[in-house]
Protein backbone atom coordinates (compact mmCIF):
# COMPACT_ATOMS: atom_id res chain seq x y z
CA UNK A 1 0.00 0.00 0.00
CA UNK A 2 1.06 3.51 -0.81
CA UNK A 3 -0.92 6.60 0.32
CA UNK A 4 -0.23 9.76 -2.02
CA UNK A 5 -0.09 13.07 -0.69
CA UNK A 6 -1.31 16.22 -2.19
CA UNK A 7 0.21 19.75 -1.53
CA UNK A 8 -2.68 23.04 -1.60
CA UNK A 9 -0.42 25.78 -1.41
CA UNK A 10 -1.02 29.44 -2.15
CA UNK A 11 2.32 29.35 -4.19
CA UNK A 12 2.86 27.25 -6.99
CA UNK A 13 6.95 27.22 -6.31
CA UNK A 14 5.75 26.21 -2.80
CA UNK A 15 4.24 22.96 -3.55
CA UNK A 16 6.30 21.89 -6.09
CA UNK A 17 9.51 22.93 -3.75
CA UNK A 18 7.82 21.23 -0.94
CA UNK A 19 7.83 18.00 -2.92
CA UNK A 20 11.15 17.92 -4.30
CA UNK A 21 12.55 18.48 -0.88
CA UNK A 22 9.81 15.32 0.07
CA UNK A 23 10.38 12.90 -2.71
CA UNK A 24 14.04 13.06 -1.78
CA UNK A 25 13.14 11.18 1.06
CA UNK A 26 10.38 8.88 -0.20
CA UNK A 27 11.08 8.09 -3.70
CA UNK A 28 8.14 5.82 -3.64
CA UNK A 29 5.36 8.06 -3.05
CA UNK A 30 3.08 9.72 -5.42
CA UNK A 31 3.37 13.42 -4.18
CA UNK A 32 0.89 15.68 -6.03
CA UNK A 33 1.13 19.79 -6.30
CA UNK A 34 -1.66 21.68 -6.39
CA UNK A 35 -0.53 25.57 -5.91
CA UNK A 36 -1.32 28.87 -7.70
CA UNK A 37 -3.94 29.27 -9.61
CA UNK A 38 -5.83 28.38 -12.61
CA UNK A 39 -3.34 31.20 -14.44
CA UNK A 40 -0.07 31.03 -12.40
CA UNK A 41 -1.10 33.74 -9.56
CA UNK A 42 -0.92 33.18 -5.85
CA UNK A 43 -4.01 32.13 -4.68
CA UNK A 44 -6.02 28.26 -4.70
CA UNK A 45 -7.59 26.84 -7.14
CA UNK A 46 -10.54 23.80 -6.87
CA UNK A 47 -9.60 22.67 -10.53
CA UNK A 48 -5.70 21.95 -9.27
CA UNK A 49 -7.10 20.15 -6.28
CA UNK A 50 -9.37 18.32 -8.24
CA UNK A 51 -7.30 16.93 -10.53
CA UNK A 52 -4.17 16.24 -7.85
CA UNK A 53 -6.99 13.97 -5.99
CA UNK A 54 -7.82 12.48 -9.03
CA UNK A 55 -4.12 11.22 -9.81
CA UNK A 56 -3.83 10.34 -6.51
CA UNK A 57 -3.58 6.27 -6.01
CA UNK A 58 -6.38 3.72 -4.86
CA UNK A 59 -4.59 3.78 -1.68
CA UNK A 60 -5.90 6.64 -0.51
CA UNK A 61 -4.64 10.46 -0.15
CA UNK A 62 -3.76 12.71 2.50
CA UNK A 63 -3.80 16.68 1.86
CA UNK A 64 -1.89 19.24 3.26
CA UNK A 65 -2.08 22.66 2.86
CA UNK A 66 -0.65 26.10 3.86
CA UNK A 67 -2.61 29.12 4.61
CA UNK A 68 -6.04 29.62 5.52
CA UNK A 69 -8.06 29.77 1.95
CA UNK A 70 -5.71 27.17 1.05
CA UNK A 71 -7.48 24.55 4.24
CA UNK A 72 -10.76 26.05 2.67
CA UNK A 73 -10.71 25.13 -1.15
CA UNK A 74 -9.23 21.71 -0.21
CA UNK A 75 -12.24 21.24 2.43
CA UNK A 76 -14.56 22.86 -0.67
CA UNK A 77 -12.70 20.20 -3.01
CA UNK A 78 -13.71 17.04 -0.49
CA UNK A 79 -17.12 18.32 0.06
CA UNK A 80 -17.42 18.70 -3.79
CA UNK A 81 -16.15 15.18 -4.20
CA UNK A 82 -18.82 13.94 -1.76
CA UNK A 83 -16.39 13.59 0.84
CA UNK A 84 -14.73 10.61 -0.38
CA UNK A 85 -13.58 7.91 1.80
CA UNK A 86 -9.67 7.34 1.99
CA UNK A 87 -9.30 10.86 1.57
CA UNK A 88 -7.93 13.02 4.73
CA UNK A 89 -7.31 16.38 5.20
CA UNK A 90 -4.19 16.78 7.64
CA UNK A 91 -3.63 20.14 10.09
CA UNK A 92 0.37 19.95 10.13
CA UNK A 93 2.88 22.51 9.21
CA UNK A 94 3.58 22.04 5.29
CA UNK A 95 6.83 21.15 5.46
CA UNK A 96 7.66 19.44 8.59
CA UNK A 97 4.42 17.67 7.97
CA UNK A 98 4.68 16.79 4.38
CA UNK A 99 8.21 15.07 4.83
CA UNK A 100 6.59 13.42 8.08
CA UNK A 101 3.69 12.16 5.92
CA UNK A 102 5.88 11.38 2.86
CA UNK A 103 8.45 9.41 5.26
CA UNK A 104 4.68 7.68 6.78
CA UNK A 105 3.59 6.85 3.15
CA UNK A 106 6.76 5.40 2.00
CA UNK A 107 7.06 3.14 5.51
CA UNK A 108 3.69 1.49 3.45
CA UNK A 109 1.37 3.19 6.60
CA UNK A 110 -2.44 3.66 5.57
CA UNK A 111 -4.09 6.85 5.23
CA UNK A 112 -4.62 7.91 8.75
CA UNK A 113 -1.62 6.94 9.81
CA UNK A 114 0.16 8.94 7.34
CA UNK A 115 -2.34 11.95 8.48
CA UNK A 116 -0.98 11.48 12.09
CA UNK A 117 2.52 11.38 11.25
CA UNK A 118 1.80 14.65 9.44
CA UNK A 119 -0.13 16.09 12.47
CA UNK A 120 2.66 14.79 14.47
CA UNK A 121 5.59 16.74 13.13
CA UNK A 122 3.96 20.19 14.68
CA UNK A 123 6.65 19.92 16.82
CA UNK A 124 7.22 19.90 20.56
CA UNK A 125 5.91 23.48 21.57
CA UNK A 126 2.51 22.29 20.27
CA UNK A 127 2.59 18.54 22.17
CA UNK A 128 0.82 18.11 25.56
CA UNK A 129 2.79 19.14 28.23
CA UNK A 130 4.21 16.02 30.28
CA UNK A 131 2.20 15.68 33.18
CA UNK A 132 -0.59 17.20 32.22
CA UNK A 133 -4.34 15.79 32.98
CA UNK A 134 -4.62 13.53 30.50
CA UNK A 135 -0.83 12.43 29.43
CA UNK A 136 -0.63 8.77 30.58
CA UNK A 137 -3.59 7.89 29.13
CA UNK A 138 -1.19 8.87 25.92
CA UNK A 139 1.78 7.48 27.22
CA UNK A 140 2.98 4.40 24.76
CA UNK A 141 2.24 1.31 25.61
CA UNK A 142 -0.75 3.22 28.50
CA UNK A 143 2.25 3.10 30.98
CA UNK A 144 3.37 -0.14 30.99
CA UNK A 145 6.60 -0.98 31.40
CA UNK A 146 8.35 -1.47 27.60
CA UNK A 147 8.46 -4.93 26.19
CA UNK A 148 11.95 -4.23 24.93
CA UNK A 149 14.64 -1.82 24.81
CA UNK A 150 18.05 -0.56 23.94
CA UNK A 151 20.82 1.99 24.21
CA UNK A 152 23.06 2.57 20.86
CA UNK A 153 25.49 5.10 20.53
CA UNK A 154 25.36 7.40 17.62
CA UNK A 155 28.78 6.93 15.05
CA UNK A 156 28.31 8.28 12.33
CA UNK A 157 29.83 11.53 11.91
CA UNK A 158 26.37 13.72 11.25
CA UNK A 159 24.37 12.48 13.75
CA UNK A 160 20.68 11.75 13.40
CA UNK A 161 20.32 14.29 10.37
CA UNK A 162 17.37 14.37 8.02
CA UNK A 163 18.16 11.67 5.84
CA UNK A 164 18.81 8.95 9.07
CA UNK A 165 15.55 10.25 10.48
CA UNK A 166 13.71 9.85 8.01
CA UNK A 167 15.13 5.93 7.18
CA UNK A 168 14.49 5.05 11.18
CA UNK A 169 10.74 6.72 11.38
CA UNK A 170 10.06 5.02 8.20
CA UNK A 171 11.13 1.55 9.39
CA UNK A 172 9.54 1.86 12.22
CA UNK A 173 6.34 3.06 11.34
CA UNK A 174 6.01 -0.15 9.61
CA UNK A 175 6.41 -1.96 12.30
CA UNK A 176 3.68 -3.57 15.24
CA UNK A 177 4.99 -1.37 17.61
CA UNK A 178 5.28 1.48 19.27
CA UNK A 179 8.75 2.83 19.80
CA UNK A 180 10.11 6.29 21.56
CA UNK A 181 13.69 7.27 21.13
CA UNK A 182 14.72 9.36 23.93
CA UNK A 183 11.32 10.44 24.74
CA UNK A 184 9.90 11.34 21.06
CA UNK A 185 7.75 9.05 19.09
CA UNK A 186 10.41 6.83 16.71
CA UNK A 187 8.17 6.43 13.83
CA UNK A 188 8.42 10.58 13.73
CA UNK A 189 10.99 12.04 11.39
CA UNK A 190 10.72 15.25 12.65
CA UNK A 191 10.40 14.31 16.43
CA UNK A 192 13.28 12.25 15.74
CA UNK A 193 15.26 15.45 14.02
CA UNK A 194 14.51 17.05 17.27
CA UNK A 195 16.25 15.50 19.58
CA UNK A 196 19.52 16.96 17.87
CA UNK A 197 21.06 13.78 18.83
CA UNK A 198 24.83 13.78 17.36
CA UNK A 199 27.78 11.82 16.62
CA UNK A 200 28.67 10.34 20.11
CA UNK A 201 25.25 10.61 21.55
CA UNK A 202 23.48 7.33 22.96
CA UNK A 203 19.92 6.93 21.53
CA UNK A 204 17.70 4.87 24.57
CA UNK A 205 14.98 3.01 23.02
CA UNK A 206 11.89 1.36 24.28
CA UNK A 207 9.54 -0.60 22.73
CA UNK A 208 5.74 -2.08 23.20
CA UNK A 209 4.06 -4.44 21.24
CA UNK A 210 4.26 -7.22 19.20
CA UNK A 211 6.92 -6.17 17.12
CA UNK A 212 8.94 -4.40 20.39
CA UNK A 213 11.98 -6.86 19.72
CA UNK A 214 12.28 -6.36 15.99
CA UNK A 215 12.34 -2.57 16.37
CA UNK A 216 14.65 -2.74 18.51
CA UNK A 217 17.18 -5.03 16.68
CA UNK A 218 16.37 -2.35 13.50
CA UNK A 219 17.22 0.57 15.52
CA UNK A 220 20.32 -1.10 16.94
CA UNK A 221 20.86 -2.02 13.02
CA UNK A 222 20.42 1.25 11.45
CA UNK A 223 22.63 3.21 13.87
CA UNK A 224 25.56 0.35 14.47
CA UNK A 225 25.75 0.80 10.39
CA UNK A 226 26.04 4.64 10.95
CA UNK A 227 23.08 4.62 8.56
CA UNK A 228 25.57 3.28 5.80
CA UNK A 229 27.65 7.09 6.30
CA UNK A 230 30.78 8.00 6.84
CA UNK B 1 -42.06 35.72 -13.15
CA UNK B 2 -40.98 32.73 -11.60
CA UNK B 3 -37.51 31.61 -10.59
CA UNK B 4 -36.60 29.31 -13.38
CA UNK B 5 -33.54 28.99 -15.17
CA UNK B 6 -33.89 31.87 -17.03
CA UNK B 7 -34.22 33.85 -14.42
CA UNK B 8 -31.05 32.19 -13.07
CA UNK B 9 -29.04 32.97 -15.59
CA UNK B 10 -30.06 36.45 -15.47
CA UNK B 11 -28.98 36.81 -11.87
CA UNK B 12 -25.47 36.07 -12.29
CA UNK B 13 -25.29 37.99 -15.50
CA UNK B 14 -26.22 41.03 -12.93
CA UNK B 15 -23.60 39.74 -10.29
CA UNK B 16 -21.12 40.03 -12.74
CA UNK B 17 -21.89 43.49 -13.88
CA UNK B 18 -22.55 44.48 -10.57
CA UNK B 19 -19.03 43.28 -9.54
CA UNK B 20 -17.41 44.97 -12.33
CA UNK B 21 -19.12 48.00 -11.56
CA UNK B 22 -18.00 47.90 -7.81
CA UNK B 23 -14.59 46.48 -8.71
CA UNK B 24 -12.49 49.58 -7.36
CA UNK B 25 -15.62 50.08 -4.31
CA UNK B 26 -13.99 46.50 -3.28
CA UNK B 27 -10.71 47.39 -3.60
CA UNK B 28 -10.58 50.27 -1.68
CA UNK B 29 -12.74 48.75 1.11
CA UNK B 30 -10.67 45.64 0.83
CA UNK B 31 -7.34 47.95 0.89
CA UNK B 32 -8.89 49.79 4.66
CA UNK B 33 -8.55 46.58 6.31
CA UNK B 34 -7.54 43.41 4.31
CA UNK B 35 -5.19 43.18 1.36
CA UNK B 36 -7.25 44.70 -1.63
CA UNK B 37 -7.75 41.46 -3.84
CA UNK B 38 -11.82 41.30 -3.23
CA UNK B 39 -12.82 43.80 -6.09
CA UNK B 40 -10.41 42.05 -8.64
CA UNK B 41 -11.10 38.56 -7.24
CA UNK B 42 -14.66 39.02 -7.71
CA UNK B 43 -14.72 40.44 -10.62
CA UNK B 44 -12.70 37.78 -12.06
CA UNK B 45 -14.57 35.43 -10.80
CA UNK B 46 -18.17 36.15 -11.86
CA UNK B 47 -16.17 37.64 -15.70
CA UNK B 48 -15.33 33.48 -15.40
CA UNK B 49 -19.17 32.48 -15.00
CA UNK B 50 -20.23 34.50 -17.51
CA UNK B 51 -17.76 32.71 -20.15
CA UNK B 52 -19.30 29.56 -19.00
CA UNK B 53 -22.47 30.54 -19.58
CA UNK B 54 -21.86 31.34 -22.96
CA UNK B 55 -20.34 27.88 -23.56
CA UNK B 56 -24.28 26.55 -21.76
CA UNK B 57 -27.30 27.03 -20.45
CA UNK B 58 -27.99 25.52 -17.48
CA UNK B 59 -31.59 23.38 -17.37
CA UNK B 60 -32.02 24.59 -13.94
CA UNK B 61 -31.31 26.92 -11.51
CA UNK B 62 -29.82 24.62 -9.18
CA UNK B 63 -27.33 23.64 -12.08
CA UNK B 64 -26.72 27.18 -12.56
CA UNK B 65 -25.87 27.78 -8.67
CA UNK B 66 -23.41 24.57 -9.03
CA UNK B 67 -21.81 25.39 -12.02
CA UNK B 68 -21.09 28.91 -10.51
CA UNK B 69 -19.96 26.98 -7.27
CA UNK B 70 -17.09 25.40 -9.11
CA UNK B 71 -16.34 28.36 -11.27
CA UNK B 72 -15.75 30.75 -8.45
CA UNK B 73 -13.79 27.94 -6.33
CA UNK B 74 -11.69 27.91 -9.25
CA UNK B 75 -10.82 30.90 -10.52
CA UNK B 76 -11.34 33.52 -7.47
CA UNK B 77 -8.17 32.27 -5.88
CA UNK B 78 -8.68 34.28 -2.59
CA UNK B 79 -10.49 33.50 0.63
CA UNK B 80 -13.75 34.32 -0.98
CA UNK B 81 -13.55 31.55 -4.20
CA UNK B 82 -14.24 28.55 -1.29
CA UNK B 83 -16.56 30.56 0.74
CA UNK B 84 -18.82 31.86 -1.86
CA UNK B 85 -18.16 28.62 -4.07
CA UNK B 86 -19.27 26.72 -0.63
CA UNK B 87 -22.67 28.83 -0.30
CA UNK B 88 -23.34 28.22 -4.37
CA UNK B 89 -22.99 24.64 -3.58
CA UNK B 90 -25.30 24.44 -0.62
CA UNK B 91 -27.73 26.62 -2.09
CA UNK B 92 -27.77 24.54 -5.50
CA UNK B 93 -27.96 21.11 -3.33
CA UNK B 94 -31.50 23.03 -1.21
CA UNK B 95 -32.90 23.62 -4.43
CA UNK B 96 -32.38 20.65 -6.26
CA UNK B 97 -33.30 19.73 -9.57
CA UNK B 98 -36.52 21.11 -9.33
CA UNK B 99 -37.21 23.99 -12.93
CA UNK B 100 -38.63 27.19 -10.48
CA UNK B 101 -37.93 27.97 -6.85
CA UNK B 102 -40.50 28.49 -4.35
CA UNK B 103 -40.51 31.60 -2.27
CA UNK B 104 -39.70 29.03 1.17
CA UNK B 105 -37.34 27.11 -1.18
CA UNK B 106 -35.21 30.38 -1.70
CA UNK B 107 -35.86 31.03 2.05
CA UNK B 108 -33.99 27.60 2.36
CA UNK B 109 -31.30 28.36 -0.09
CA UNK B 110 -29.87 31.00 1.37
CA UNK B 111 -29.92 29.60 5.08
CA UNK B 112 -28.00 26.51 3.57
CA UNK B 113 -25.35 28.75 1.64
CA UNK B 114 -25.07 30.88 4.80
CA UNK B 115 -24.51 27.87 6.81
CA UNK B 116 -21.96 26.94 4.16
CA UNK B 117 -19.95 30.03 4.59
CA UNK B 118 -19.94 29.43 8.19
CA UNK B 119 -19.14 26.08 7.97
CA UNK B 120 -16.37 26.94 5.85
CA UNK B 121 -14.98 29.96 7.18
CA UNK B 122 -15.67 29.49 10.96
CA UNK B 123 -16.87 33.13 11.08
CA UNK B 124 -19.80 34.05 13.46
CA UNK B 125 -22.45 36.89 13.60
CA UNK B 126 -20.57 40.09 14.43
CA UNK B 127 -17.27 38.96 13.35
CA UNK B 128 -17.37 41.74 10.67
CA UNK B 129 -17.68 39.08 7.64
CA UNK B 130 -19.71 38.45 4.91
CA UNK B 131 -21.72 36.21 7.58
CA UNK B 132 -23.05 39.41 8.59
CA UNK B 133 -24.70 40.04 5.79
CA UNK B 134 -25.99 36.41 4.99
CA UNK B 135 -27.73 36.39 8.39
CA UNK B 136 -30.05 39.00 8.50
CA UNK B 137 -31.11 37.69 4.89
CA UNK B 138 -31.29 34.41 5.87
CA UNK B 139 -34.14 35.65 8.43
CA UNK B 140 -35.31 38.19 6.49
CA UNK B 141 -36.17 35.86 3.77
CA UNK B 142 -37.74 33.09 6.13
CA UNK B 143 -40.01 35.76 8.19
CA UNK B 144 -41.13 36.95 4.32
CA UNK B 145 -41.73 33.67 3.24
CA UNK B 146 -43.48 32.29 5.95
CA UNK B 147 -45.97 35.17 6.19
CA UNK B 148 -47.55 34.39 3.09
CA UNK B 149 -48.51 38.00 2.54
CA UNK B 150 -45.13 38.56 0.42
CA UNK B 151 -45.26 37.59 -2.97
CA UNK B 152 -41.54 36.09 -4.69
CA UNK B 153 -40.31 39.17 -5.21
CA UNK B 154 -40.90 40.50 -1.60
CA UNK B 155 -39.01 37.25 -0.43
CA UNK B 156 -36.08 38.47 -2.34
CA UNK B 157 -36.19 42.11 -1.70
CA UNK B 158 -36.30 41.62 2.15
CA UNK B 159 -33.32 39.09 1.96
CA UNK B 160 -31.18 41.88 -0.49
CA UNK B 161 -31.99 44.72 1.87
CA UNK B 162 -31.74 43.00 4.74
CA UNK B 163 -28.09 42.20 3.47
CA UNK B 164 -27.17 45.95 2.37
CA UNK B 165 -28.31 46.70 5.94
CA UNK B 166 -26.43 44.01 7.80
CA UNK B 167 -23.40 45.27 5.42
CA UNK B 168 -23.88 48.54 7.15
CA UNK B 169 -23.72 47.40 10.15
CA UNK B 170 -20.53 46.01 10.01
CA UNK B 171 -18.82 49.72 9.90
CA UNK B 172 -18.25 49.93 14.07
CA UNK B 173 -17.48 46.56 14.23
CA UNK B 174 -13.69 44.82 15.12
CA UNK B 175 -13.14 41.98 12.83
CA UNK B 176 -12.15 38.75 14.62
CA UNK B 177 -12.02 36.75 11.21
CA UNK B 178 -9.65 36.80 8.28
CA UNK B 179 -6.97 39.44 7.19
CA UNK B 180 -8.63 41.94 8.76
CA UNK B 181 -8.24 40.28 12.78
CA UNK B 182 -4.64 41.43 12.50
CA UNK B 183 -6.05 45.10 12.80
CA UNK B 184 -8.17 44.26 15.77
CA UNK B 185 -9.63 47.94 16.97
CA UNK B 186 -8.72 49.44 13.73
CA UNK B 187 -10.95 47.69 11.75
CA UNK B 188 -13.37 49.53 13.42
CA UNK B 189 -15.09 52.31 11.06
CA UNK B 190 -14.67 50.67 7.22
CA UNK B 191 -17.26 48.40 5.74
CA UNK B 192 -16.35 44.99 5.28
CA UNK B 193 -16.29 43.85 1.81
CA UNK B 194 -17.32 40.74 1.98
CA UNK B 195 -20.35 41.82 3.44
CA UNK B 196 -20.99 44.56 0.82
CA UNK B 197 -20.21 41.79 -1.86
CA UNK B 198 -23.12 39.43 -0.88
CA UNK B 199 -25.18 42.33 -0.74
CA UNK B 200 -24.76 43.30 -4.08
CA UNK B 201 -25.28 39.69 -5.16
CA UNK B 202 -28.75 39.08 -3.58
CA UNK B 203 -29.51 43.06 -4.75
CA UNK B 204 -28.70 41.20 -8.38
CA UNK B 205 -31.46 38.59 -7.21
CA UNK B 206 -34.42 40.91 -7.40
CA UNK B 207 -32.86 43.07 -10.36
CA UNK B 208 -33.13 39.50 -12.25
CA UNK B 209 -36.75 38.96 -11.15
CA UNK B 210 -37.40 42.51 -11.47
Amino acid sequence: MTVSIVVVSHSAKIADGAIELAAQMAPGVVLLAAGGTDDGRIGTSLDKVLAALEQAGGDGAVVLTDLGSAVMTAESALEFLGDPEGVLLADAPLVEGLVAAAVAAQGGADVRAVKDAAEAALGPARRQEPGSADAAGDRPGGGAPPDCTGDFELVNLAGMHARPAAKMAGGLSSLDAEVTINGVDGASMTGLMTLGAGKGSVLHVEAWGTDAERAVSYVSALVQSGFGEP
Amino acid sequence: MVLDAGWAVKWLTLCAQAMAEHRVELIELDRAIGDSDHGENMDRGFQAVLAKLGESTPETPGAALKMTAMTLMSKVGGAAGPLYGTAFLRAATAVGDAAEIEPSTWADALAAARDGIVARGKAEPGDKTMVDAWTPAVDAARAAADGGSADLLGVLVAAAEAAEAGAVATDPLIARKGRASYLGERSAGHRDPGAVSSALILRAAVGAAA
